[in-house]
């Protein structure tokens, strides 16, 4: 990322939230900059994925705003959180394709919903991003004939439809083998570059982590709030909290040291 | 240590009134979403070209044309069955041949309906609720959400108008099927086909046929809505999605009973 994109494009304000009367997120404020990869990162249950859905409005927490590419998206009317979705693709950590649909339907469904474009354009549309992701010969496979990596990538090419400036992905390397890894790492990095699109991705994936973060905030479950922010090398190398350094060099807790 | 007995009589209490408002909250849940459902019926149907007309044809047939076979063969079996059972009380007073009015008018009015409607809701209104669960909890609807799309618009609606136009139709094969049960029963009594025949238009004409087939209409509204609302709230775990199609059937089932209730009812007062 360069000093030219540090325009903020997503804003996390004063964010608490969590199930019935369990708090699981408290006071969360953070930015993030346009084009650079973002990561939500934390250990089991901390709340990543649960921010991650504030942060695209599928569910409200209790207080707090998060504005994205200037929208409020939170309190905002149905008409504005349509004209917001415009501008991210969200990739779920198990792909979410509609099973009913082959791969190219998938995208176009997408397509259909926001536009007026004759079918051909679509389907032109949807195979070029099943192209960017490396899918050009699957257009017209079902997802249940997919592995799971290529179902994550099939996902990204869903969300990259309406060409969005931010791209929200769950836990993309989840089950995923090292190989199968590093290869979703690697078209991260690539449409970072090629496309300039903002990543915010949740993860607790170490080795993806250090390959494609620009920027991270790392939860804690324990305080249900942000423990460190900043890049995961210098934190990794400078930070003085301990539940970083356990988290970062692998070190069980001392509750786990006493099983 | 033996817990006190105001513990004991309390911990039912409590249980009684959790119960109480889970049901209460249930139904509070499946009035506002038929009201959200009729609404948006309405308004797809208005505008035709948003409703998901290709999955319509789909679902049609796979609750329709799927379903002939099953709903023909209950209905044969359960006019065969219907029909040797009242024989054998009808044969005390010489009134075999009537037994062709009894199987006309109950298939027309009651048992053809609702024998079709369970089926439906045993077959389809599972299915949805199996089919739109493992969607909520493969996150699909998440993404339906996200790409603006709303979930009763995308999937309930074109469910709603497959159920409203196979319930009718198969019920007529279902009455069909139970008429002919009920001819070879009256054939084996010695009853030639004509006999059967002029009885069965003495004892019922267009208006029994309608009378039950209007209610079919109702049945699949509520048969693919509350399948397609259980499915919507799935909850979360391995079990999740069989309890829903569970729930599904059950809550379909008593909602069959009440609204041919209410149907028997408003007929008694139109004297139809």
């Amino acid at each position: 990322m360069t000093v030219a994109e540090n325009e903020v494009i997503i804003q996390v304000q004063d964010l608490t939230g969590g199930y019935g009367d369990t708090v699981i997120l408290k006071d969360i404020t953070f930015d993030v900059h346009r084009g650079e990869v973002f990561i939500i990162l934390g250990g089991s249950g901390c709340g990543k994925s649960t921010l991650m859905k504030y942060m695209i409005g599928l569910e409200k927490p209790f207080r707090g705003q998060v504005y994205v590419d200037g929208i409020e998206i939170i309190h905002t009317s149905e008409v504005d959180y349509k004209k917001a979705i415009r501008s991210f693709g969200v990739m779920y950590q198990h792909g979410a394709l509609f099973g009913s649909m082959n791969l190219m339907e998938n995208i176009c469904l997408v397509l259909e919903e926001f536009t007026d474009l004759p079918r051909e354009a679509m389907m032109s549309i949807a195979q070029m991003r099943l192209n960017q992701v490396g899918l050009g010969d699957a257009a017209y496979k079902m997802p249940s004939d997919l592995s799971g990596g290529m179902r994550k990538r099939a996902a990204i090419a869903r969300a990259m439809a309406l060409d969005p400036k931010i791209l929200f992905l769950d836990e993309p390397s989840a089950g995923l083998d090292p190989i199968t890894s590093a290869q979703m790492d690697e078209l991260i990095l690539r449409l970072s570059k090629t496309l300039n699109i903002t990543f915010v991705i949740v993860t607790h994936e170490l080795t993806s982590i250090f390959a494609v973060a620009d920027r991270c905030i790392m939860l804690d479950g324990d305080a249900r709030t942000i423990v460190a922010a900043g890049n995961p090398h210098e934190l990794r190398e400078n930070s003085d909290n301990r539940w970083v350094q356990q988290f970062f060099h692998r070190q069980a807790s001392d509750g786990a040291n006493q099983l | 240590m033996r817990p006190p007995r105001e513990t004991s009589f309390r911990r039912v209490a409590e249980d009684i009134g959790q119960a109480g408002y889970s049901i209460f909250k249930d139904i509070k849940i499946q009035i506002s979403f038929l009201g959200e459902l009729g609404y948006k019926l309405v308004s797809s149907l208005l505008r035709p070209q948003r409703i998901c007309w290709k999955d319509f044809y789909l679902l049609a047939e796979k609750a329709g044309a799927d379903a002939i076979s099953i709903t023909a063969l209950l209905g044969f079996l359960i006019g065969l069955i219907l029909a040797f059972q009242s024989a054998v009380g009808m044969a005390r007073f010489g009134a075999e041949v009537y037994v062709a009015d009894m199987i006309v008018l109950s298939m027309f009015k009651e048992m053809g309906p609702l024998i079709t409607a369970f089926v439906l809701a045993s077959r389809s209104g599972s299915a949805y609720a199996a089919e739109i669960g493992t969607m909520k909890v493969n996150e699909e609807l998440d993404a339906l959400h996200t790409f603006g799309m709303d979930p009763v618009r995308f999937l309930v609606v074109p469910r709603v108008l497959a159920l409203v136009t196979a319930l009718p139709l198969l019920t007529l094969f279902n009455i069909l099927f139970a008429l002919l049960g009920a001819l070879v029963v009256m054939t084996l009594l010695g009853f030639p086909f004509i006999v059967f025949w002029d009885r069965c238009r003495e004892a019922a004409d267009l208006v029994d046929l309608f009378s039950g087939l209007v209610k079919t209409f109702v049945f699949g509204y509520f048969i693919a809505a509350i399948g397609c609302l259980r499915g919507l709230y799935t909850g979360k775990g391995a079990s999740a999605v069989g309890d829903s199609a569970t729930r599904a059937v059950v809550t379909c089932i008593v909602m069959i009973v009440i609204v041919d209730g209410l149907f028997a009812v408003m007929y008694y007062y139109l004297g139809i």
